[in-house]
């Protein structure tokens, strides 16, 4: 535990120190301020003391904003040979994957962390849901544990950082957008179960305000699997061919 | 701290890039490990790191087995990978801590050690820089840091002198050595003075195979066989009379006639036997001046050659 509690300090150190957590948070912040305060259709037309506009603008940041955060992860470290220096020290496959899945997190946890305010401001303005507004944020960091194993799968398979990015965005399209879209021309099992596994679902019905367990379950599972495949990748090494 | 290596074999699809070896290694003994490029010195190392698992075949460190527990090994171990890959983004010493709290130093003596190791592989002027920005000779100091931080029983170093001018690796063969005196070493290199210089002993692996193991002394009795003599000699009258005259000699198998005209004669002892008293009676004998005999020691290059090509 302690070690992967290092290895996610190491991490998150060298977001800071190469500029990719002030880009990212700025760009994050940026985009969904616009959305929700400065565009056509923010909070103000709605006309709701509702943090609804937030939620689904900061849903398609957080799709693109995770994978250029998860790219470099494992990607750099089989280019530059430093994954042969990290796993011979005194540490577990597990503890570096764990490790770098909390070092994304916690920056994550950075960017929605600087989006109080648009709570506070909006609680200031009219009376709020408060139990939707956590579930919303809730939505958001279930959201990205699952983006975030998607991309440490992606990065642990190449070692282009590119590449990693590209095909973390393609297993996400999946996920957000084309199982939604085959399910709704399907009926039956196949349907059933691709509207299942369509991220938008579980997300928007998080984000109005029910957890549901099944939700929950359904992110917590993709996480896994993306970590598990991702670990799997990394100890591969040591199948004898 | 013991490592035994047991039939060892990695394979790489249809080629064996470790085929079945075994050695040992003691405690306080430095072993270098030679071979030519592509033999499969840096497979072993990887493998006795836990980097790798092997295809087949054992290695215990101090009866640990690297199917057992790992972590334990890993431990004790300090490695130095080819190559020497190393966080660039990252400073000297907030790395050196980042991989001493990784293998367990306690937090209170972390400063001390990272001081210490600062202090032995000369990095005190460019301590605060980022690694990148080192040359390369100061990153391979860096490599060698973390690696010996957490002051390991084992020491594996692939190839740690390379990209060092030559002072610095007279310092890092005699830090090496100084090391080795409490702990096991295992370093490979393609550079043979080296092994020479700071090795107890030489295991030479090629195509996966080990060819040869032992001192480098014992090697090199090992393929030198009889003893070779080069001797000049001067203030004679006949060449053909101190050529036949050598041969006479009961000890010399063979004298080669075929010496440049200023006397210089290259001869073969028998099996076993040395002549050296013998041409030295005989010259003082025959009033020759023997100005000069030297005994020609096979190199360990020719034994290197002759064991690693065919």
């Amino acid at each position: 535990m302690r070690k992967i509690w290092i290895i996610a300090l190491r991490e998150l150190r060298s977001f800071f120190d190469s500029l990719t957590a002030y880009i990212l948070v700025v760009v994050f912040l940026g985009l969904s301020g616009f959305f929700t305060w400065l565009s056509g259709s923010d909070i103000f037309l709605i006309g709701q003391a509702s943090l609804q506009p937030f939620f689904s603008v900061a849903y398609w940041t957080l799709f693109f904003f995770t994978p250029a955060l998860t790219m470099r992860m494992l990607a750099e470290e089989n280019k530059s040979g430093t994954i042969e220096l990290l796993l011979t020290k005194a540490v577990s496959d597990w503890d570096v994957i764990l490790g770098k899945f909390l070092a994304c997190l916690m920056l994550i946890g950075v960017a929605l962390l600087l989006t109080l305010p648009y709570y506070i401001s909006v609680w200031a303005m009219g009376p709020i849901d408060h139990g939707a507004v956590w579930c919303g944020y809730l939505g958001l960091i279930l959201m990205s544990m699952s983006f975030i194993g998607i991309g440490l799968f992606a990065s642990s398979i190449t070692s282009n950082q590119i590449v990693a990015f590209l095909l973390s965005l393609f297993i996400g399209v999946f996920f957000l957008i084309i199982f939604n879209v085959l399910a709704s021309g399907l009926t039956g099992f196949l349907g059933q179960l691709l509207s299942y596994l369509s991220l938008s679902t579980h997300f928007d019905s998080i984000s109005r305000g029910v957890v549901d367990s099944r939700d929950v379950i359904f992110f917590l599972s993709v996480t896994v699997l993306g970590l598990i495949l991702a670990e799997a990748s990394l100890s591969k090494r040591n199948i004898a061919e | 701290m013991n490592i035994i290596v047991e039939n060892l074999t990695k394979q790489y699809g249809p080629q064996k890039a470790v085929d079945d070896i075994s050695f040992k290694v003691n405690t306080g003994e430095i072993l270098g490990f030679l071979g030519p490029n592509g033999a499969g010195k840096t497979t072993t190392m990887k493998i006795i790191t836990c980097f790798m698992a092997p295809t087949s075949g054992d290695v215990k460190v101090n009866d640990v087995s690297i199917h057992s527990n790992q972590e334990e090994i890993k431990k004790r171990i300090g490695y130095l990978p080819e190559n020497n890959p190393l966080y660039y983004d990252m400073p000297v010493l907030e790395y050196l801590s980042f991989v001493g709290q990784l293998q367990g130093i306690e937090k209170s003596k972390i400063q001390n050690k990272i001081v210490e190791m600062v202090h032995v592989c000369g990095l005190n002027d460019e301590k605060h820089k980022k690694i990148g920005e080192l040359s390369k000779g100061y990153r391979q100091r860096v490599g060698l840091a973390q690696a010996m931080i957490h002051d390991p029983e084992i020491l594996i170093l692939d190839e740690p002198t390379t990209g060092l001018d030559p002072n610095q690796i007279i310092e890092i063969r005699k830090l090496i050595r100084h090391l080795g005196k409490e702990k096991t070493v295992i370093l490979s290199t393609h550079i043979l003075p080296e092994v020479e210089a700071t090795c107890d002993r030489i295991l030479i692996i090629n195509k996966g195979k080990i060819v040869a193991d032992g001192t480098s002394e014992t090697l090199r009795k090992q393929a030198q066989g009889n003893e070779m003599l080069k001797i000049e000699i001067r203030d004679y009258q006949n060449k053909d009379q101190v050529i036949s005259d050598l041969q006479r000699i009961e000890t010399i198998q063979m004298v080669d006639p075929s010496s440049d005209p200023n006397g210089i004669f290259m001869l073969q002892s028998k099996p076993g036997a040395s002549s050296r008293r013998d041409i030295f009676n005989l010259c003082m004998q025959k009033n020759w001046f023997l100005a000069e005999m030297t005994p020609i020691e096979t190199k360990l290059e020719d034994i290197f050659r002759e064991l690693t090509t065919e």
